[in-house]
Order: structure tokens, then C-alpha cells, then sequence
């Protein structure tokens, strides 16, 4: 405690007075969010308890982890100083780096979980990602940020090498493939299943090519390097395919062309990540890269804005009947599942590989880091409530139909209204076609993955503060693209990194296929990285509860998983480092992420819910000479078995993976306990005033 | 001092959205080149986002799901 009384002054009158206020006003929101049943409750007491949480988490527990846990030195020089080459290791301006630093960790995972979770109410979702981002994910993310700092600014992999041995090293580097194969192949199945028999989401989606090209070639020879000026003109372009859409959708020779089902639209992106991974970045990669970023930034600070300007109350109950497992849109109970379905928001092991990247190259100084780290982290938990807000303002009729598999509800507006009413949620056929109608689509059934549903929720708050009539199907495709646009930007620069390290393996085996430039390596190396994750793709096409369902644990799994490794690493260093006392900072978050991915695994593999249980079904009816839906050959049915095996499979895989690490991190805790002095793999301290220039 | 301001936001908006996309300030490395590495020829613009461009996409973690 001496050395965080040195460091931080003790407040002052007006200060405390400040926080005590903020205190009781935080907690009297969440008393409401949490407390008040039959009444629908409005968003901006959500947004007012999150925020109210949020800065004293920020505030005190950052500042604890800053000063305490961390020890962070501000006189102490970062990497960017000492190793300054005025490209990757350069010291910036703190909110330079939090612009980059928020934009890399930002993605699709916080709109998905919390759409999904809330089938159990906006509540569980809710408190989970309040409690879960400040003591765990935003933890997460500060603490490997610091290690980084303090290490010149190395991988993750890098730290658990040195820190905990060359296997856990490589077993992270294992999980870390996989999870990306995992992470592309559900990614692209939430744009599947948004563009399913829309034709026109698909020409909007299959206009971003052409206009990427134009950006590319633009940028390539008129202008070199003029990002902002070619992304305005590109914005324009995509509104104006937005719009011509429409005309696309009534035309009754163009409408065929972009009208597809899940198998074909699945083909297609299987065939479209190849051909973009082998293109030239410039052409197709880079400029569809920005677009998607300062869309993705603009598209969160509109919805921020309408939530606000709107003040929607929040229709869903607090918490459904579906706590107890028997959801239609993940099956499961809330625990684990429910800490396995909000992964990004909540906590998110990918961040940890961000956080072990570029912004620790960048920072000026450590006294940042939190402001980075843990306010980074933060703001994307604040876009995860937003996203629950969209979900849960909707009708939940509306919903459960969006979201639930046509296996449940079956596939025409009466047979799902029926079924969703007697759920206790209820809505007309015709509410239903009238949504359909509002966004201009032909269904709104069956819609699971996320996209679909924020993009309703998003166009009817829209629509409630810029009324005007056919502006909500606008909204909805807008919100459809938006959503498209990075994910298939991940898709295509994911297959890249995959295919980097698929050829960084392979040169181990033959050495001249890790050349980068050999186009046999090269496109061998592709094909397997797009088969990986199109397998799982195409799998979810198929799949009898719509593949949302089945994909979706598993990539939660495997992000907690990696979650759970990164805080394994805070751990062991914690303890390395001499500073036992604090080992539950790291410690219970890991101990928690630990519990939930291996139960979840654990029900993956045995049970009702199993991927086992689907494959016997699948089995038994096939040894009897049955088919079952939405199998139509026996071959069908045979694949389905098959998808679970493999699906077992890799459960199996992440659980091991989880296993393997534990003992490695409980050696290295007991031999970091015994050491009678620091044993952590520090670079020494230089003093900043010695090396600023 | 308003136009002062609004030139520092301005520049810093520019900094952060190109950073974004993986392309660091040319200005910073040009002074850093003639600073440390005099012998070195200065690229001109073009030519530096190109270079990072490419370095951009060459592996690492990249972004977020």
C-alpha cells in the first residue's frame, strides 16, 4: 500500500464528493434496471447505469490495477521511445492511439452476443457485461497492454514463451488458428444468413466489389494515398447502391440474379475469400479496409445517438423463461452459456493479440496505458449494451421469429406466430409481413446471427427520430451493409494472417512453401485456410437448427479460451513479479473464464444439448431408414453426423488446450511463489528523460 | 487561437483516421529519416503508403471479430 499512497494524492473535498454522487446515482439506475418488473423500462437508465458503472470502474479499479498491480512508471520509457524507427514503434498522442487502438478491437462480436443473449431478457446480458468488462475484459486487455509495454512491446505468443515455456507457447499459437478458422467461418455465416433470399442486401453486399476496385485503382494511380477523399467518394457509391437496391429487388429479370439460398451464398464467399486473399492488397483489401473502419465508427456514434434522441423503452421482459436452457436461439443454460454467448463486451481473448500488437509500439507513455487499455475496452462494452438495447427495444415477437430456427418455428408466418404467442410472447402473421414489408424484405423468419435483427432495431429507432416513408428499408440495409462491409473485411484479411501461418507450419515440414512470394505456396496455403473455415461455413449452412446455434458456443468457447490464457499469463506474472497479493486481480477472472468454457465444453459433449446427442439423432434415425429435417438424402443426413463429430472434435481440442495450459501456468505460479526475488522477464528501466529526443 | 484550435483537431482527426487504417504520419517519419538516418533518400508520399500498404496485411493479429 506505501507505494500507491507515494504515487496517487489522496482526493480532494470536491472530488469525493463528485464520485459519491456519480456512486448513488449509478447504483439507484441499476436499482431500476434491475428491480422494476411489468413495466417496460426505458433504454437511458441502462445507458445512465453503464455509464455510472464505467467511470468509477474506471476511476478506482483501473487506477488500483494502474498503480498497484501494474506498478506502471510514467518516467519510465515506453518501446516507441526506445526503439523509434518513425513507422511501428512511434510515440503518439494518446488519443491517436486510443482512436487505433479502439477501432482494431471494435468488430462484429459485440453487435452478435448481446443480440443473441437476449433472448433471456436485456437483465442477465446486461449485468454480465457491466460486471464482466471491468473485471475481466477490461483488466484483460490493460494488463496484457502493460506486459507488453515492459517487454518491448511482444506478442502474446512471444510472453508466454519466455513467461510460462516454448509449449504453452505453441499451444496458444494452435488456439490462436484455430479460433481465427472458427471466428471467419460464424463471421461470414452472420452475412449468410442476413443475405439469405434478399437480393437486395446481395447486390448491395456484391456492389462493395466493384466500388472497393475503383477506390483501389483511384488510390493506386490518380491519387496516391488520399484514404479520407476516396472513402468519401466511396460512401457516396454505397448509398447509391443502397438505393438502386430497391429497383434491383422489384425487377423481375435482376431480382433472380441476387436471390440465393444459404448453400449458395455460402459457395459464393467460399469462393470470393480465396480470390480476395490472393489479390493485391490495394485492389480489393485496402480500400474496402476503410470504408469499412470509418463506416464502423460512424455507424456506432449514429446508433449511440439515436438510442439517446430516441429514449426507447426496452419491450423484452427483464428476464424470459429462457434462462432455463430451452432458448431458441442457443440452447444452454445461463450458466455458462450465457458467458460463452457475450464474449466481445463482456471479455474477449482476441483483444489480448490487439493489446500485444501495434498500440503498445505506439504509446508515448505508460501513464496512458489505462486510458487505452482499460477505457478502450470500456467504450466496446459500451457497444455491446447499445446492441442490447436494439435487440431488446424490438417487439419481442419480433424477436424470437428473427432469431429462432425454422426446425422451431417452422417456416410461414402463421406456424411462427403461433408458436412464438404460446411461448407467452405474442404477435400476429401479420405483424410479422408488416415488418417484412417496412424493411423491404420478403421474410423476416429464421434470421438468427445478429446482423438481421440489430439492423431492424436500428432502422426503427431511425425511422422513430428522421421519420419519412420507405426510409426504414433504407435503414435496414444500410445497417445490413455496415454490418457486411467488416465482416468481410475480417474474412479476407483473416484468410491473409491464416495463410501466413499455415505457410510459417508448412515451411517446418518443406522449406521453400514458406516463401511469401512462390505462388505454389502461396496458393496452397490459401486454399487450405479457405477450406478450414469454409467447412465450417458450409456446415452452418446446413445445418438443421441454422447453424447460429450450433457455431456460435463454439467460437465462444474458443474466445474465452484465449481469454482465459491471456489472464493466465497476468497471473503467472503477477506472481513473478513478486507482487502475490494481488494474484486475484488476474486470478479469479481466469478462474471464472476457466470454469465456464469447460462446463459449456463439458455440456458440448455430453447431455442433452450435445453435439453427441445430435450425432446419435442423426445415427439412429439414419440406421432406421429415416430422413430429418432439413436432410433430404441420406447423404445429407450422413453429413450432418459427420459436422458433429467434428464439432465434438474440436470441443474436445479447446478443452485439452485449456487443460494443458492450467498445468503449465500452475508450475509456473509455484515456481514463481518459491523464488525468493523477481523472476519476471522485465526489460530493465531506462529512465524517459534519458532518451527523449 | 479558434483557428489554432481547429487546426490541431483538425490534424489530429486526420492522424487518427489514417492511423486507423495502418498508415502512419509521414511527417514524423520524414523528420525522424533526416534526423537519424541521414544518408537515406526520403520517400515521397506515394511511395511511403505503398510501403505501408502492404506492411499492413503481412500477418499479425490484425483486427477484432
Amino acid at each position: 500500500m506505501q507505494t500507491m499512497q507515494a504515487t496517487v494524492p489522496p482526493p480532494s473535498a470536491a472530488s469525493r464528493i463528485v464520485w459519491a454522487a456519480i456512486a448513488i446515482i449509478g447504483a439507484f439506475c441499476l436499482g431500476v434496471v434491475a428491480l422494476r418488473r411489468g413495466e417496460p423500462i426505458n433504454a437511458i437508465w441502462l445507458v445512465a447505469a453503464a455509464s455510472a458503472i464505467f467511470a468509477i470502474g474506471y476511476r478506482f479499479y483501473g487506477k488500483f490495477v494502474e498503480h498497484s498491480v501494474l506498478k506502471l512508471d510514467p518516467t519510465r520509457a515506453p518501446p516507441s521511445v526506445l526503439r523509434n524507427d518513425g513507422l511501428d514503434y512511434v510515440p503518439t498522442d494518446k488519443w491517436v492511439v486510443f482512436g487505433h487502438h479502439f477501432a482494431a478491437i471494435a468488430g462484429a462480436g459485440p453487435l452478435v452476443g448481446p443480440v443473441l443473449a437476449a433472448q433471456m431478457g436485456y437483465l442477465p446480458g446486461t449485468l454480465w457485461i457491466l460486471f464482466g468488462v471491468v473485471f475481466a475484459g477490461a483488466v484483460q486487455d490493460f494488463m496484457i497492454l502493460g506486459l507488453s509495454l515492459r517487454r518491448d512491446a511482444r506478442s502474446l505468443g512471444h510472453m508466454l514463451r519466455e513467461e510460462l515455456g516454448p509449449v504453452p507457447g505453441l499451444v496458444a499459437m494452435i488456439g490462436v488458428l484455430v479460433l481465427m478458422m472458427i471466428v471467419l467461418a460464424v463471421l461470414a455465416l452472420v452475412v449468410v444468413k442476413a443475405l439469405t433470399h434478399s437480393p437486395w442486401g446481395t447486390f448491395t453486399v456484391a456492389a462493395t466489389i466493384p466500388i472497393a476496385f475503383l477506390m483501389g485503382g483511384y488510390m493506386r494511380w490518380f491519387r496516391p494515398g488520399r484514404i479520407l477523399e476516396v472513402s468519401i467518394i466511396g460512401l457516396v457509391l454505397l448509398l447509391v447502391s443502397i438505393w438502386a437496391g430497391k429497383f434491383v429487388a422489384d425487377s423481375a429479370t435482376l431480382a433472380p440474379l441476387f436471390d440465393m439460398d444459404a448453400k449458395a451464398l455460402a459457395w459464393w464467399l467460399i469462393g470470393y475469400g480465396f480470390v480476395a486473399s490472393v489479390l493485391p492488397v490495394w485492389l480489393l483489401l485496402a480500400p474496402r479496409d476503410y470504408l469499412s473502419t470509418f463506416l464502423k465508427i460512424g455507424t456506432i456514434a449514429l446508433l449511440a445517438l439515436a438510442i439517446l434522441i430516441a429514449a426507447p423503452d426496452l419491450q423484452m421482459p427483464a428476464v424470459t423463461r429462457f434462462i432455463d436452457g430451452t432458448g431458441p436461439v442457443f440452447s444452454g443454460n445461463l450458466f455458462p452459456f450465457l458467458f460463452i454467448t457475450i464474449a466481445c463486451g463482456a471479455v474477449s481473448g482476441w483483444h489480448s493479440i490487439i493489446a500485444s500488437g501495434t498500440t503498445p509500439k505506439l504509446l508515448a507513455n505508460e501513464g496512458q496505458a489505462r486510458m487505452v487499455g482499460y477505457g478502450g475496452m470500456l467504450c466496446e462494452a459500451f457497444v455491446a449494451i447499445m446492441a442490447l438495447i436494439a435487440a431488446t427495444y424490438l417487439h419481442p415477437g419480433v424477436y424470437f421469429a428473427m432469431n429462432s430456427p425454422s426446425a422451431i418455428i417452422g417456416t410461414t408466418v402463421q406456424e411462427a406466430a403461433t408458436t412464438i404467442s404460446q411461448w407467452g410472447f405474442v404477435v400476429t402473421p401479420a405483424e410479422l409481413i408488416q415488418t417484412a414489408k417496412d424493411i423491404g424484405e420478403n421474410s423476416i423468419l429464421s434470421r438468427a446471427g445478429g446482423a438481421p435483427t440489430l439492423a431492424v432495431g436500428m432502422a426503427q429507432l431511425l425511422h422513430n427520430i428522421m421519420p419519412g416513408g420507405g426510409m426504414m428499408a433504407f435503414w435496414y440495409h444500410y445497417a445490413i451493409l455496415f454490418e457486411a462491409l467488416f465482416i468481410l473485411t475480417t474474412v479476407d484479411a483473416g484468410t491473409r494472417v491464416g495463410r501466413f501461418m499455415i505457410q510459417e507450419i508448412a515451411g517446418l515440414i518443406h522449406k521453400p512453401l514458406q516463401e511469401t512470394n512462390s505462388w505454389t505456396g502461396n496458393l496452397l496455403a490459401t486454399a487450405i485456410c479457405v477450406f478450414l473455415w469454409g467447412y465450417f461455413l458450409y456446415q452452418g449452412a446446413v445445418d438443421p437448427l441454422g447453424g447460429i446455434n450450433t457455431l456460435w458456443p463454439l467460437f465462444g468457447i474458443a474466445n474465452q479460451m484465449l481469454a482465459a490464457i491471456a489472464l493466465m499469463l497476468a497471473t503467472v506474472v503477477v506472481v513473478k513479479l513478486k507482487r502475490e497479493r494481488y494474484v486475484w486481480v488476474p486470478g479469479i477472472p481466469a478462474i471464472w473464464l476457466i470454469i465456464c468454457t469447460m462446463t459449456a465444453g463439458y455440456q458440448k459433449l455430453v447431455g442433452p444439448i450435445s453435439f453427441t446427442a445430435a450425432a446419435n439423432k442423426y445415427n439412429a434415425a439414419l440406421q432406421q431408414g429415416q430422413l430429418l429435417a432439413p436432410a433430404k438424402t441420406p447423404a445429407a443426413m450422413q453429413q450432418i453426423v459427420t459436422n458433429n463429430y467434428v464439432d465434438m472434435a474440436l470441443t474436445g481440442l479447446f478443452m485439452l488446450l485449456i487443460v494443458v495450459m492450467v498445468a503449465f501456468c500452475l508450475r509456473a505460479l509455484v515456481k514463481g511463489w518459491q523464488a525468493n526475488h523477481p523472476t519476471a522477464h522485465e526489460e530493465p528501466y531506462v529512465a524517459l528523460g534519458s532518451v527523449a529526443s | 487561437m479558434m483557428a489554432t484550435t481547429l487546426n490541431a483537431v483538425r490534424k489530429w482527426a486526420v492522424q487518427t483516421a489514417r492511423l486507423c487504417c495502418g498508415i502512419p504520419d509521414y511527417d514524423v517519419y520524414v523528420k525522424h529519416l533526416r534526423e537519424h538516418h541521414p544518408e537515406r533518400t526520403v520517400p515521397s508520399y506515394g511511395e511511403f503508403f505503398r510501403e505501408r500498404q502492404e506492411a499492413r496485411y503481412k500477418g499479425g493479429g490484425g483486427r477484432c471479430c
